[in-house]
């Protein structure tokens, strides 16, 4: 066997206990690996109904049997649990090096239980595991407890994966940080260590992964890698400009949300503000030092960047001391957007100071950005005042940016109410419609009336308002692997579905999703097979992926959730975009789910029949 | 001539495809613990470098070697060890002033053998970072690095002069 390490590492911090398991291989196969198998456990081990921050939560940490290998970009790992920003499963993504090295200490999974008394830490060394105290970490941002671990634990190449403010203090959109600055970002699944009182996690391994059929494999990987190079997006485009190159692309469609989805295209004569200022090629001219890669990545899209000398001395609003660095790292597009076009803050300097406390506070910057927004369209329309948020909010204002993003790390002041999401904000101030999400949790980048197949994809995500788990923008707008129309709901239903499935199948592999841009899922089967032993054909892959969507669904529908939740805010579905180059446009979701329902095999209230459960193999998860 | 790599850090990007490549031919498996060749990260600094042995031509850890189980192969001119011969007692990995001299667990000395003239590092690089070539000195492994830091040399010289 090879590929999967045949392990899953489970600890539970209300007794301490720390136990080693065989992987149940049946799932294994089944379910691939990372967010398949890791909703596995979770389904079979988690009550849909608990509330998030309890001790019966369980936090999962999930690699593939790809993560560790030399197949291009096998560094992911996915979180699996109920998140607290929205009561949804949630399958948070992260790259950088410490997936792989969990992978090498010998482990699938590791599965966190119950919760500590007292702030602690994890270190795994192959299968030495202990909780240490995290007393003197506690209240610390990520890059000094990296720091502080690695100094106490003397191994220069251990990998941390830590939680810095935001996830002590709940915030609901708190991130689990690794390797400084690659986040699973998303749903708040840092907010869940917290809880836990779980600082951080210190890995490093030596068993390394065993390849089934290395020459095969070999072969197959080297096939994949130069698939890569030779396409314009990630041989040209991502390790040229990283993600950053789509402020442009997006603007210039007409479907960057501007003013909390007030526009749909920033410019100075629409929105008082300028894409050119916030754009990739100015990230690139003016503050990128040098490209970075995560393990085994041949891409390399990652960023290093830094404030500039002239940007050092404004906005100094902070109330605690901070350095600005000589080199962070980010920001990618939908950091811009989220604490730049959204907020109106057309300040790339702002907006990289905003993005690197929100990577060192663990914070998801999406959500955070987002939140904001609503906060300040509730404060320009008289819903909020001076008195709630303790200072003037409106859009385009640069210093409000940085100063809130330290006060909802830290729940102070008004960062308190920010610090809960825009849906509770926008309820408590009774304006539920001013909350742009979709099942609780804040959209991301695209406006969905300007790309009509993202809006199903927003409508019908597991977790939410989330772009990575379909993102048609690929087809819709980039035009990979053919151009769609943006405009048009035909077709689209069918297009979600297949990348709702293809997505599964590559969040399983342990391989980043951003690999879909330049090969199919046909180029990755033969590495998953030859690394696995498992003679995995296309169409089983397919279906693994198929099977992980709905396992999350079945999952949700127990959760509360329903078919009635698959929708998107009024102003998506009813107003039209006001001006640029999508004007008049609104999202058409009545024309598409329907027939995406029909194409899943679910009923007409989005429930999975079930014929389509059984022929899954699903019937017995639930019991 | 002797086969020699040139590292590049400034092409760098940290993705360890080196790393992986190097634990695939030392072990079988992809483990980056027993690479041989390790790129450092410098965070702060944005600064990553590939590091491994450059086949010194003063070759301490083939001087030291109480068995001589340290030998030039005639083709590459690298300094490879010589595992039948190898008493494991790590003379050699104290001698190496750079750190690439390592101890197995089984006891035997090993080392960067440039993979027999084909190393596998430069071959899984993805941004020519690390390439092979052709040496008639040590000096010049790092390629340009190696101009870079000798011509800053001769400046602060010629300023103390």
């Amino acid at each position: 066997m090879g590929g999967w390490a045949g392990r899953l590492l489970r600890v539970n911090l209300s007794d301490g206990s720390c136990t080693v398991e065989p992987l149940r291989m049946d799932w294994a196969r089944a379910f691939i690996g990372g967010r398949g198998l890791g909703a596995r456990y979770f389904c079979a081990e988690v009550d849909p109904t608990i509330d998030p921050f309890s001790p019966h939560n369980k936090l999962i940490f999930a690699t593939g049997p790809l993560t560790g290998t030399s197949a291009s970009c096998g560094a992911r790992y996915m979180v699996i649990t109920k998140a607290p920003l929205n009561g949804t499963i949630t399958t948070s993504n992260s790259g950088g090096h410490w997936g792989p090295a969990l992978k090498f200490a010998g482990y699938d999974l590791l599965i966190i239980e119950g919760q500590a008394q007292r702030p602690v830490y994890l270190l795994i060394v192959d299968d030495q595991v202990q909780v240490r105290s995290a007393e003197h970490l506690w209240g610390k941002g990520v890059w000094e407890t990296e720091e502080r671990i690695r100094e106490e634990v003397g191994l220069p190449g251990v990998r941390i994966a830590s939680i810095g403010q935001a996830g002590e203090n709940l915030v609901r959109f708190a991130a689990i940080m690794n390797d400084l600055h690659r986040a699973a970002g998303r749903n708040g699944v840092g907010a869940v260590m917290g809880a836990k009182r779980l600082k951080a996690i210190a890995v490093w391994g030596t068993r390394g992964v065993p390849i089934a059929r290395p020459a095969e494999f070999l072969a197959a990987q080297w096939r994949f890698r130069q698939k890569l190079r030779a396409s314009p997006v990630t041989g040209e485009g991502l390790p040229g400009f990283g993600t950053a190159v789509l402020v442009h692309v997006i603007n210039e469609s007409g479907a960057l949300p501007v003013k909390n989805w007030q526009f749909a295209h920033m410019a100075p004569d629409e929105t008082g503000s300028d894409a050119e200022r916030i754009s990739g090629e100015t990230l690139k001219a003016r503050y990128t030092l040098r490209n970075k890669a995560c393990f085994a990545c041949t891409i390399a899209c990652g960023r290093v960047t830094r404030v500039s000398e002239d940007g050092r001395v404004r906005h100094a609003v902070l109330t605690s001391p901070r350095n600005w660095r000589a080199a962070e790292e980010g920001p990618e597009y939908e950091n811009i957007w989220a604490l730049g076009a959204d907020t109106n803050v057309d300040d790339m300097d702002a907006v990289l100071k905003a993005s690197f406390l929100c990577n060192d506070y663990g914070m998801d910057p999406i959500s955070f950005g987002a939140t904001l927004a609503a906060a300040m369209e509730l404060y320009e329309r008289g819903y909020l005042d001076d008195s709630v948020t303790g200072r003037p909010l409106c859009f385009g204002d640069a210093d409000a940016l940085v100063a809130f993003t330290e006060a909802t790390a830290l729940r102070r002041g008004f960062g308190d109410q920010l610090a809960e999401g825009a849906k509770r904000l926008c309820e408590r101030y009774g304006h539920p419609e001013l909350f742009m999400g979709s099942k609780g949790m804040e959209f991301p980048a695209y406006d969905a009336r300007a790309i009509q197949g993202m809006g199903l994809g927003y409508a019908t995500s597991n977790r939410g308002g989330c772009h990575l788990k379909g993102y048609s923008v690929k087809a819709e707008i980039l035009g990979v692997p053919e151009k769609l129309n943006p405009r048009t709901t035909a077709g689209k239903a069918a297009l979600q579905k297949k990348l709702q499935d293809a997505t599964s199948s590559i969040d399983a592999s342990g391989i980043c999703l951003f690999v879909s841009f330049g090969a199919e899922l046909e180029d990755l089967v033969p590495m998953l097979a030859a690394a696995t032993g498992v003679d995995y054909t296309l169409e089983e892959v397919i279906r693994a992926g198929e099977r992980i969507f709905n396992l999350e669904r079945l999952w949700l529908l127990r959760a509360g959730f329903t078919g009635a939740d698959d929708t998107l805010p009024d102003r998506l579905l009813r107003a039209p975009i006001p001006a640029g180059p999508s004007r008049g446009q609104v999202n058409r979701l009545h024309e598409m789910l329907p027939e995406y329902y029909r194409l899943r095999g679910w009923d007409e209230t989005g429930t999975p029949t079930s014929a389509k459960v059984s022929e899954l193999n699903l019937e017995e998860v639930f019991g | 001539m002797a086969t020699a790599l040139r590292i590049d850090p400034d092409k760098c990007t940290g993705c360890m495809q080196c790393e992986l490549a190097c634990s695939w031919v030392q072990t079988g498996r992809f483990n980056p613990a027993a690479s041989l060749i390790k790129v450092h990260i410098f965070d702060e600094q944005a600064a990553y470098t590939p590091y491994t042995c450059f086949q010194c031509n003063e070759a301490w850890c083939m001087t030291v070697c109480p068995v001589n189980a340290i030998a030039i192969n005639p083709v590459t001119g690298a300094k490879v060890v010589l595992e039948q011969v190898c008493v494991g007692c790590a003379l050699c990995v104290i001698a190496c002033p750079f750190g690439t001299a390592f101890l197995r667990p089984d006891h035997k000395a090993t080392k960067c053998d440039l993979c027999g003239g084909e190393p596998a590092c430069a071959l899984a690089c993805p941004t020519e970072c690390i390439t092979v070539g052709e040496t008639s000195n040590g000096e010049e492994w790092t390629g340009r690095l190696a101009e870079q830091v000798s011509a800053r040399f001769r400046e602060m010289l010629e300023g103390v002069a």
